[in-house]
């Protein structure tokens, strides 16, 4: 299996794994403390500062590693709660059908009625500005795009004979949702979770950007953007590298998504 | 009663029913959630004097459902309160904020939908060909980086590098249409660029969809250039997805707008709304959410109608 990944995929999976370990890796490799003032104003890059200084000096390339752990902990962690709470509810309403259905997927029909950006502005405006309310805001905003896939998908698989056979051998609803559906749902869940991912790398950096995310002194790549976004009128492109780092990262985990999706959908027999 | 007409009201009073809903669901998302409003505006060290004063003057101490109810009313009548930073009434700013976000809305989908369509097309007509594989590699990038950035992205390169356009889009009514537009030159091309791709994309989906039917062989073979089939026969066929399409797009535009005028300092809705949700000010986040609400849905429920009305067997039954 491992050879023959096709070289897109290899290259996805090479700078997807390069940013998770500098993410896990960050006080290590770091050069400079996160909030460490070691240079003048937007110093152009030299041997001490890579990539040059930030608006108040500090180390631009510290601050894009830890930006980096940042962004990716607060993606990872709002998408496996999206997944989780999207994929059971999901799975529960596909089972369970009748009304329980019905309200489940008119609530997310509703909630998907408002653009999650403004959502998550509105819910923001009262709330604490925190990591955790990021996350529980961000994951159950995008959750109601996971339960309508994890439901259509486990529909399908409802009505299978080997899920009749479970339910006539009198299992319950858990051993059929977690043994019979879940198993058989994953590929697709999980190729569509590369462009969770991504979006919820998005959605945390416009967030921050917005100053309505991660709040400083913490580092994180939208909010390097608002920190040094005045330096753009000046020909300073400070800001910029955020974007290098985000479009890599995004290329890099579709291209992943990309691969495992044709892998599965060719394991079905080739149906498109 | 024609189908269509039917299927229509149907889908009118189902986007009425889900602005109703919309209304209760931001009401409460402000209003019930954990959390006193009150002591979340003032913070931590507000006195007990002056978060009783904010709970009177924001009628916290009446029952939710009351005060929902004179909310909704007052917003039915154009009447959306005051701001509690500055005690401006929210209907006059939000009245001439809303017309320049539609300015620049509505000439970024003038110039984003027609490109779109004819990049589509022209995907089609080139298909694994290196014009459709340059097309679709650019609209995985400019799907991988986010609004604002490609917003900066521009603003360096082509605003200050370049200075071809001014970088700050800062518009007022004395200025002239042409004034106008030089100013939002670079948020109309960033916002073109957002929906762009998603557009093309999806434009090119619907006309390869329509391209394996049976009559599109038999036009081929009756030895039709490729351009014609694509014109006459694929393209008005597929003329309600892509309509879909474009009215989604058209949607998303409004949300890109909001992070869009932040990076341009354009005085819009999207910017009010940022402004006031930091400030905490929450009748102006209500008012904006609804009205942005509003809009999402409204173009949504036309997407729906068009794709409804372009039915000729709902137009025309038997």
């Amino acid at each position: 299996m491992t050879k023959n990944i096709p070289i897109a995929a290899a290259i996805g999976l090479f700078f997807t794994a390069l940013y998770f370990l500098m993410a896990i890796l960050a006080p290590w490799i770091a050069p400079y403390g996160m909030a460490e003032v070691v240079g003048g104003v937007w110093e152009p890059p030299s041997a001490e500062h890579l990539i040059g200084t930030d608006n108040i000096g500090r180390d631009l390339l510290t601050r894009m590693i830890y930006g980096g752990r940042t962004t990716i902990f607060i993606a990872t962690a709002a998408t496996v709660l999206s997944f989780t709470t999207g994929s059971v509810l999901g799975f529960l309403a596909a089972v369970m059908g009748g009304w329980v259905d019905q309200v489940m997927s008119r609530f997310v029909d509703l909630l998907m009625s408002i653009p999650s950006l403004i959502f998550a502005l509105v819910v923001l405006s009262v709330m604490p500005v925190t990591v955790p309310v990021l996350i529980v805001v961000m994951g159950l905003l995008d959750s109601t795009r996971v339960y309508r896939l994890a439901r259509a998908v486990a529909v399908d698989i409802n009505v299978m004979d080997y899920v009749e056979a479970a339910k006539l051998r009198g299992e319950g609803r858990i051993w059929i949702i977690f043994r019979e559906i879940l198993p058989n749902a994953l590929s697709p869940l999980v190729a569509e979770m590369g462009l969770r991912f991504i979006f919820m790398v998005l959605f945390v950096s416009t967030l921050s950007f917005l100053g309505l995310g991660v709040q400083p002194p913490a580092a994180d790549w939208g909010g390097i953007v608002k920190e040094n976004k005045d330096g753009i009128v000046y020909g300073i492109g400070a800001a910029l590298w955020p974007a290098v780092a985000i479009a890599t990262l995004a290329i890099s985990v579709n291209l992943v998504a990309d691969w495992v999706l044709n892998r599965t959908t060719s394991l079905k027999g080739g149906r498109g | 009663m024609v189908p269509a007409l039917k299927l229509v009201v149907q889908r009118v009073a189902l986007g009425l029913l889900l602005l109703f809903l919309v209304s209760v669901l931001i009401f409460a998302g402000t209003q019930i959630l954990p959390g006193d409003v009150a002591q979340s505006i003032l913070g931590q060290s507000a006195t007990p004097e002056a978060l009783a004063n904010l709970r009177a003057e924001l009628g916290l101490n009446e029952p939710a459902v009351t005060r929902y109810l004179d909310w909704l009313f007052g917003a039915l009548q154009g009447d959306l309160g005051t701001a509690l930073t500055n005690g401006a009434s929210i209907s006059e700013s939000l009245g001439r904020r809303l017309g320049n976000t539609m300015f620049l809305a509505f000439w970024a989908a003038v110039v984003a939908v027609p490109l779109a369509i004819f990049l589509g097309l022209l995907a089609v007509r080139y298909r694994d060909r290196w014009p459709d594989k340059l097309i679709s590699g650019v609209t995985l990038a400019s799907i991988s980086i986010p609004e604002f950035l490609i917003g900066y992205v521009l603003m360096y390169f082509v605003g200050v590098k370049l200075g071809l356009a001014p970088s700050v889009a800062m518009i007022n009514d004395t200025m002239s249409l042409g004034q106008k537009l030089h100013a939002i030159a670079l948020p109309v091309a960033v916002l073109t660029l957002v929906v762009l791709a998603h557009m093309m994309r999806m434009t090119r989906a619907a006309i390869l969809n329509v391209m394996q039917s049976a009559y599109i062989e038999t036009a081929e073979l009756k030895g039709l250039s490729m351009f014609t089939i694509i014109w006459r026969h694929a393209f008005p066929n597929s003329i309600a997805p892509i309509v879909n399409v474009v009215m989604l797009n058209l949607a998303y535009l409004v949300v890109g707008v909001v992070v869009v005028e932040v990076v341009f300092t354009y005085p819009g809705m999207g910017q009010y709304l940022v402004d006031h949700v930091s400030k905490r000010d929450v009748p102006v986040v209500q008012a904006c959410g609804l009205v942005f609400a509003a809009v999402y849905i409204g173009l949504n429920m036309i997407a729906d109608i068009v794709s409804i009305l372009s039915n000729p067997r709902l137009r025309h039954p038997k």
